[in-house]
């Protein structure tokens, strides 16, 4: 049986302030989804909330994965029955090595009936496997010994992100600019490292501003959210044409979301997450 | 038990403690002074620049008495966390201040190394030991030194002679019975040239036994030496901890001294480093963890009475309940003591809202030509952190234990002894709880 993220009428409001009005999408496990829209348009808030940040209140709706509600799981638990999401601006853990996080990570993931305090998978064998990611996707092996996310440059941090996607295999990942602060080169190598790693085994939603990751992930669908709602779905040739033509159409056929987001990006705060 | 708490410290208690002691008589002299010093003395008034912070008028002397000996077995006590699994030049184990079984490898005694209970050696070695002993501890200090002086028993030495590297570390453990006393006497000593490492820890036999501790330590670091010394106070929440602790460092002499502190009810520290000799190095690494109603004080000084000397203070505190530290740091350099490069940092990770911890640093500067910095921290674990870590699997408590850890790294890694890395990091990482 293929696995199912089902999303209906979703609404969620930070600081009691509306967010996401009323998200629509489901997503089978094997396909690619992306997801686009004008910045401040709730896409980052969609993956969060999905995530389950104690900020992101849902008002209103119901996430579901396989049937079993995943709004009554706590972030670890949505993790562990394979929800994962690479974030647009990853937070620093000072004096924790990539690879030892890698590995408490992975052990939970991988047995996600683990308790506290049980024996994490076996360092050689960890080792070994973590190696041989990094190489695949042409980072050099030291560093796992840098602190997460401490000092990383912003395409350093992205790279981590995918490293920690190839580790973890979750059955939806949500992609959230997993492009920027890239180079052209390691935009590229992204593209083809997702692409192996994720497409056709996992539910992919990619999130982005350009059109290297969907050349080389071709998109079943794409989404176009506006002021908090989906607004339009369509196939590979809607992300092509945004990315040609920009959001003036959109913004022109749905004046009301339109305004919707223009009121919340004037009020937008700054954010240390997402 | 019984007639154990009837008796108190008093005149009485102190003729019948000082004629049950077979000591020379410069010994008994110097407890007679301290006694003496003691009876003048008041307990430290609570406007005391380095007491206010300190609340012990729940601390009731006449509760406790000097310590008794015991008839418990050494395999009985608890502790050891520091050497599992580590060959050991000596070991020395202790109860109520009371030597229960002592160890020096053959190979270091033929050496000239001392290693035992300073009461005992001092009757032993008293013409080598006699000279270094409190020559780095003020018995008029306060009244807690006073009574120590009056009062120590027991206690621990080691002596280097010079040149002699030990290349074993060598292990003391103190033990105190649930409402017992300890008034350990630590005495080191490193001749010219000598290296040593000394693990150093204090156990209860239970996390919340009672108790009080009054004690001192006294390391000297001749021209040249080298020690590594650690020191793991993992008392019961009950103990009351009451500590003067200094070192002497001579001429290029380096000390790398390890404080890690879990226990006691409530600790008041007094640390002192004096680089007395040109090019001498000490570096601090400090480690507090606290919960419940814990209070921990440490008062630092870091003397520069030489020129080119280095002193660098780290000390880190993760603090969760109603949990409180103090720290105090004072980097002091002398008109004489020119290229002074003196550090001193103090990092505070607060686990709860209760949590409090005060971070006060000094400096006092007479010389014109040094570079002193020094800086501190506090701050609330980041919920942006506890959210990341969740989406990649880590339970909140998981994701606070790791934050806690990777807070310590820093320290950690200056921690050059690995099994003193990693029993501090386990014996941390059990107490750190889930909080919301
Ligand atoms: N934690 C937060 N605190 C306050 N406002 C927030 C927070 N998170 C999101 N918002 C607001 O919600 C709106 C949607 O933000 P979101 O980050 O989801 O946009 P986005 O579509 O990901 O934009 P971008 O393309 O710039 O990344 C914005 O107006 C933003 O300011
Ligand atoms: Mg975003």
């Amino acid at each position: 049986m293929s696995d199912t993220l089902t999303i209906r009428d979703l609404h969620v409001a930070v600081d009691g302030k509306p967010i996401l009005r009323g998200v629509n999408l489901t997503m089978q496990r094997g396909e690619t989804h992306a997801l686009m829209g004008p910045n401040g348009s709730g896409k980052s808030t969609l993956g969060l909330a999905i995530s389950g940040h104690p900020k992101y209140e849902v008002t209103q709706g119901s996430i579901e994965l396989n049937g079993d509600d995943v709004l009554a799981m706590s972030p670890d638990e949505r993790a562990r029955s394979g929800v994962f999401m690479a974030f647009q601006r990853p937070v620093a853990i000072p004096g924790v090595k990539m690879a030892d996080f890698l590995r408490h990570a992975t052990t939970n993931i991988r047995q996600p009936d683990r308790k506290e305090g049980e024996e994490l998978i076996p360092m050689r064998e960890f080792r070994k496997e973590l190696k041989g990611k990094m190489q695949q996707l042409q980072m050099d092996v030291e560093f796992a010994r840098r602190y997460v996310n401490d000092g990383f440059s912003g395409g350093e941090m992205k790279r981590a992100e995918i490293l920690t996607l190839a580790m973890l295999q979750p059955k939806f990942a949500i992609l959230d600019e997993t492009d920027s602060g890239l180079d052209a080169d390691a935009v590229r190598l992204a593209a083809e490292s997702i692409a192996e790693i994720g497409r056709d085994k996992m539910g992919l939603l990619i999130i982005t501003h350009h059109d290297k990751l969907l050349v080389h992930n071709p998109p079943d669908f794409t989404h176009v959210i506006l002021g908090g709602r989906i607004v339009e779905t369509g196939g590979a040739e809607l992300a092509a044409e945004l990315h040609s033509q920009g959001y003036e159409r959109i913004r022109k056929a749905y004046p009301q979301d339109d305004a919707e987001n223009q009121a919340m990006l004037e009020t937008e705060e700054p954010q240390s997450i997402g | 038990m019984a007639t154990a708490t009837q008796l108190g410290f008093n005149q009485e208690t102190f003729d019948a403690f000082v004629a049950a002691r077979d000591e020379p008589v410069w010994l008994t002299e110097a407890r007679r002074a301290a006694w003496e010093h003691f009876q003048n003395t008041d307990w430290p008034a609570r406007n005391h620049e380095e007491w206010m912070r300190t609340d012990i008028r729940m601390f009731k002397l006449d509760r406790f008495s000097p310590p008794q000996p015991t008839d418990a077995k050494a395999s009985s006590i608890k502790g050891g966390l520091l050497c599992p699994g580590v060959a050991l030049a000596g070991h020395n184990r202790s109860l109520d201040s009371h030597s229960l079984d002592l160890t020096l490898h053959k190979n270091w005694s033929d050496k000239g190394v001392i290693f035992g209970s300073l009461d005992t050696m001092l009757a032993e070695h008293g013409d080598i030991l006699r000279p270094h002993f409190q020559s780095a501890f003020d018995p008029t200090h306060d009244r807690f030194a006073s009574l120590h002086a009056a009062f120590w028993t027991g206690g621990q030495v080691l002596y280097v002679p010079r040149g002699v590297v030990v290349d074993e570390p060598l292990h003391m453990l103190s033990s105190m019975t649930d409402g017992g006393t300890d008034l350990g006497h630590v005495l080191v000593v490193l001749e010219d040239g000598a290296e040593a490492t000394l693990l150093c820890e204090t156990s209860s036999p239970t996390e919340t036994a009672g108790g009080f501790h009054c004690g001192a330590v006294e390391l000297v670091l001749g021209a040249g030496a080298h020690l590594r010394f650690v020191n793991f106070q993992d008392w019961g929440h009950g103990v009351w901890h009451f500590a003067h602790q200094r070192a002497l460092v001579h001429r290029d002499a380096t000390l790398q001294w390890t404080v890690a502190a879990l226990g006691s009810r409530l600790a008041k520290v007094n640390q002192r480093v004096s680089m007395v000799g040109e090019g001498a190095n000490c570096q601090v690494n400090g480690v507090l963890f606290t919960e419940g109603k814990q209070h921990l004080s440490y008062d630092t000084l870091q003397h520069h009475e030489a020129a080119n000397c280095r002193s660098d203070f780290l000390y880190k505190a993760a603090l969760q309940d109603k949990s409180r530290t103090v720290w105090r740091g004072m980097i002091k350099v002398d008109p004489a003591a020119q290229k002074t490069d003196g550090y001193q940092r103090n990092d505070n990770l607060l686990l709860s809202g209760d949590a409090r911890a005060d971070s006060i640093p000094g400096l006092e500067i007479e010389a014109d030509d040094v570079r002193c910095t020094h800086g501190s921290t506090s701050g609330r674990v980041d919920e942006e952190l506890i959210f990341y870590a969740g989406c990649r699997g880590f339970t909140r408590k998981e994701a606070i234990q790791m934050i806690v850890t990777g807070f310590f790294q820093h320290v950690f890694d200056r921690i050059t002894i690995e099994n003193v890395r990693d029993a501090l990091a386990l014996a941390i990482a059990r107490r750190v709880r889930e909080y919301e």
